[in-house]
């Protein structure tokens, strides 16, 4: 059973790794996954994150079961902020735990494709001058990337 | 039937949710999309390119050739942009 979480507050990512091993002798990988907004060479001020609520955590759950159901995966975290998020700061973490790296590392990267083609979440972008630049536009490579896992369903 | 919008669909519709009350000749959710598509220019405008439209019935992705009947909750939003 994954933990999802959709939240405004940031996270501490490394206590949500650490804390899927704590206490555990079968976890013999945890590999995590942080994204982080960034100015795009000082022309971004912060992204604006819209979410879906409800389906937003939804569709989280069902990426992770997905996961689950490919990979034997021990646990899994995974949190998405939404709210106005500035650069340098953290937007998402996924993190895995597994008896092996190979599964964890394969189950991290699945994880965020499929975050990123099917959670529903949809950034605009805050110029450095004030002005909204307007809704970032979904990238083809990112729907290649979730594609390489197979059908989702 | 409840209907919610989110991003730039949201800004050109002009309003997060409404009721709403299609007649009995709408059944798929592209038959929504193309009737949607009529209600005024905010709904032109956000419906314009209807390939481009994403769609939730009861917060689960679904297809444009899927039956709206059964459904309470009906979402449209551009392709998403998290992670």
């Amino acid at each position: 059973m994954a933990t999802i979480r959709v939240q405004r507050e940031d996270f501490d990512a490394g206590a949500e790794a650490a804390a899927l091993a704590r206490g555990r002798s079968d976890v013999g990988a945890v590999v995590s996954f942080i994204g982080y907004c960034r100015d795009e060479g000082g022309r971004l001020a912060a992204l604006e994150l819209e979410h879906y609520p409800g389906m937003a955590e939804a569709e989280m759950a069902r990426v992770a079961r997905q996961a689950e159901a490919r990979w034997p995966l021990i646990a899994v975290t995974a949190i998405h902020r939404f709210g106005k998020i500035a650069p340098g700061e953290q937007i998402v973490c996924v993190a895995v735990a597994a008896v092996h790296r190979g599964e964890a590392f394969a189950a991290a990267e699945m994880l965020m494709d499929f975050l990123k083609t099917r959670a529903p979440f949809w950034k605009r972008a805050i110029r450095a001058d004030g002005a909204v630049e307007g809704w970032v536009e979904a990238k083809g490579d990112d729907d290649s990337a979730a594609a390489r896992w197979g059908a989702a369903g | 039937m409840k209907a919610v919008y989110f991003a730039w669909v949201r800004e050109r519709v002009g309003k997060a949710e409404e009721e709403l009350e299609p007649p009995s000749t709408v059944t798929t959710v592209g038959d929504l999309i193309a009737w949607l598509a009529a209600q005024g220019d905010g709904y032109a405008h956000a419906f314009e390119k209807p390939s481009t439209i994403r769609a939730a019935l009861d917060k689960v992705h679904t297809r444009h050739e899927a039956a709206l009947a059964g459904a309470t909750e009906v979402a449209f939003f551009p392709p998403m942009t998290g992670g």
